[in-house]
């Protein structure tokens, strides 16, 4: 930045594109409000008054078509299991995949004599970020998000992609 | 124009849906906005708790309880444990009695405020909801402070809690109840007497008595359609018989008796109950080791029992079937939304899709208890 | 009433038709599966047995030499006394007829215990699966219950052994 350098005054920022892109994408994505089980009773306890979701841009919706991110919150079942592979198929891109608590993860207390439990949602659709616990706290959750913000913030959308 | 011939059109108010307390397949057949039938789909939630049950020990057997009624753990853990003593024969320390009593009875309001607020986010108030997860959290902070845990426990084990009450947990507890009491007449102010859920829950998804006994409805939606029957009171449990407390039942307040409001009049009525139990609770609370009684080894003798509770649903019970081995032959959680949900069908039919949402509401079910 | 007087009322409506168990408890009656609904209307209508509570039913795998059972836990509100009845079934049919016009509740209890052991309720109206999917393969709560190998295309992996507890 040698020939830009004390040009300006300090109201005048210079960064790359992509930072901004990022910047704008990650901070206000709007969740699918998809809980199943007890870690849907966490995220809503996230939501609510004390520790406000809200206030990092972050918005319930009930229908897939508006929204960014899935929060699989929940055992996914294998009766249900196709029914997420859908609702991921109706959300718009781009899409990002939550997946909240053990059971999401790897099936969790039930990964042993559960015939009917899916043994992780990443069987069934990509996921981002992974939140682990049984439940986890609602502070846990908000630090996915963030990492999930993270995660926006350096893709780079503008970059074509080579095959 | 010929002439247009109405025919019966089918919803699918589908597993995903921001108002079904979970994943609920309703299909509703209706006419235009009136339901004629409605058939609910379970099992998106079935976790095999059963199959789990018959192949751990029967300690390990309670962290599974605790899941399938995520929002009243401890109640669902007390069932199963009073079920093994009663099997067993083992004689719990006084302490242990009124520290259960006083867990039950937290968690049986925090179950409540969350039952309540939810019911008025569906039918369209936001603001209670809020307030009540307010006062939730402060109820979860001291479940937290005592054994660790947020919304799932592990806490009562056979013969015993797993962890004693910390030394300032009864003033703790006295000051929560102190701050809490007048929040009551908030929520009436806020929800009970507004007028628009007045109109949209009075005389909506009326419940007779004789219909919700023949279905097997128990728990604050029988008690709504003036059934006087709560186990607590009439098959007791624990020291449940030495306190003094009332048994709210539906009154028709604003309509008929066994509506929408009723039910959710009796809930509000009970959570200044388990206050009034709380007190009490607190101020008699004895001394003592809550691990003494606790077995090294579960080991029950042969034989089945089935035992009842009182949890925020209605009757939880448990079929327990034992072998003689530490591990059970089998266990079956006889779940009260299991039998709520049941009669869903039967009392809303000729309602419109939207009392439909108010009417499941007032149900207060939680799939996974109904799926285990 | 106590248990035994309820034994007595019914022994005396349906001669033969209670059998003797000495496994069972105090509480626990067992009776014969062919006269089931008869029975059971008996024990609803009768004015001093009146069970108008239908409690719980549960079905029972009592190993690989033993019968399948439904256990029906019965409760009378006005009179405050329980019974429980214990029917056996044949392990390669098991029927016995259905209750569920008496106690409305019996509707979705013995679906569920169809799903779960394959007991048949003869006369029920709408029997079929409640928490397995309605395309799922076997009786999941019996004790030879083997996973089916995948469903849909998801692996279903295979119930592990378990080490003998001693």
């Amino acid at each position: 930045m040698g020939v830009l350098e004390n040009r300006f005054k300090d109201n005048v920022i210079v960064a790359s594109l992509d930072k901004f892109l990022g910047w704008a994408r990650s901070t206000s994505p709007w969740y699918f409000q998809f809980g199943l089980a007890c870690c849907a009773i966490e995220m809503m306890a996230s939501a609510a008054s004390r520790h406000d979701l809200e206030r990092i841009g972050m918005m319930p919706r009930s229908s897939p078509r508006q929204a960014d991110v899935m929060i699989v919150a929940g055992t996914v079942t294998m009766k249900m299991a196709l029914r997420v592979k859908k609702l991921y198929e109706q959300m718009a891109d781009p899409k990002y995949v939550i997946s909240m608590g053990s059971c999401a993860t790897s099936g969790g207390p039930y990964w042993q004599h559960g015939y009917h439990v899916l043994k992780g949602v990443d069987l069934v659709v990509p996921v981002d970020v992974y939140v682990p616990g049984c439940p986890p706290r609602p502070e846990a959750l908000i630090e996915g998000l963030l990492k999930l913000q993270e995660k926006i913030q350096t893709e780079r959308p503008l970059t074509r992609k080579t095959a | 124009m010929g002439i247009v011939q109405g025919d019966q059109m089918t919803l699918n108010i589908g597993p995903q849906h921001p108002s079904t307390h979970g994943v609920l397949r309703l299909e509703v057949k209706t006419d235009g906005e009136i339901v004629s039938e409605i058939r609910p789909h379970i099992g998106y939630l079935h976790r095999c708790f059963e199959k789990h049950s018959e192949n751990v020990t029967y300690e390990q057997v309670i962290p599974f309880t605790d899941r399938c009624d995520y929002l009243a753990a401890m109640n669902s853990n007390f069932g199963y444990v009073v079920a093994m003593e009663d099997l067993m024969e083992i004689k719990v320390p006084e302490r242990v009695d009124y520290i259960r009593v006083i867990m039950g009875e937290l968690n049986r309001i925090a179950s409540h405020l969350l039952a309540l607020g939810v019911y008025g986010l569906d039918v369209g108030a936001f603001t209670p909801f809020l307030y009540m997860l307010r006062d939730r959290e402060r109820i979860l902070d001291m479940f937290e402070y005592t054994c660790g845990a947020r919304l799932l426990y592990n806490y009562m084990w056979v013969g015993g809690v797993s962890h004693d009450l910390p030394k300032d947990f009864v003033k703790i507890c006295t000051d929560f109840l102190d701050y809490f009491e007048p929040q009551i007449s908030e929520y009436n102010e806020l929800l009970t007497y507004n007028k628009i859920f007045i109109e949209r829950t009075a005389d909506v998804g009326v419940l007779p008595a004789d219909v919700a006994v023949s279905f097997g409805v128990t728990g604050p939606n029988l008690r709504g359609s003036g059934v006087k029957w709560d186990v607590r009171k009439d098959e007791p449990y624990s020291i449940y018989d030495q306190f003094d407390f009332d048994i709210p039942t539906g009154t028709g307040e604003f309509g008929t008796v066994g509506d929408c409001f009723d039910r959710y009049w009796v809930r509000m009525l009970e959570v200044k109950e388990s206050v009034k139990i709380l007190r009490q609770a607190l101020k008699d609370i004895p001394s003592g080791d809550v691990h003494q009684a606790i077995p090294k080894k579960i080991r029950p003798p042969k034989g089945s029992i089935y035992r009842r509770t009182e949890s925020p649903r209605g009757d939880l019970g448990y079929y327990i079937v034992s072998d003689g081995t530490p591990v059970a032959s089998r266990v079956k959680m006889r779940s009260p939304a299991f039998t709520a949900l049941s009669v869903l069908d039967e009392i809303s039919r000729g309602w419109m899709i939207s009392d439909v949402i108010a009417i499941l509401g007032s149900l207060d079910i939680v799939l996974g208890e109904i799926d285990r | 009433m106590t248990p035994a007087e309820i034994k007595t009322a019914i022994e005396s409506q349906f001669s033969g038709s209670v059998l003797e168990n000495e496994d069972l408890a105090e509480n626990q009656v067992e009776l014969k599966g062919e006269q089931w609904l008869e029975m059971a209307t008996f024990l609803k209508n009768d004015p001093n047995l009146c069970f108008d509570q239908l409690e719980c039913i549960t079905g029972i795998d009592t190993g690989e030499e033993g019968p399948l059972q439904t256990r029906y836990n019965l409760h009378s509100m006005e009179h405050r006394h329980k019974i429980e009845v214990v029917i056996s079934h044949d392990r390669e049919t098991p029927k016995v007829a259905s209750i569920e016009q008496l106690w409305r509740i019996g509707d979705w209890f013995e679906r569920e215990t169809y799903d779960m052991f394959g007991i048949v309720y003869e006369g029920h109206r709408d029997l079929r699966r409640i928490l397995c999917p309605d395309d799922w393969e076997g009786w999941p709560l019996r004790k030879d219950y083997e996973g089916q190998e995948d469903y849909h295309g998801i692996v279903v992996p295979k119930i592990k052994e378990e080490e003998e507890w001693e």
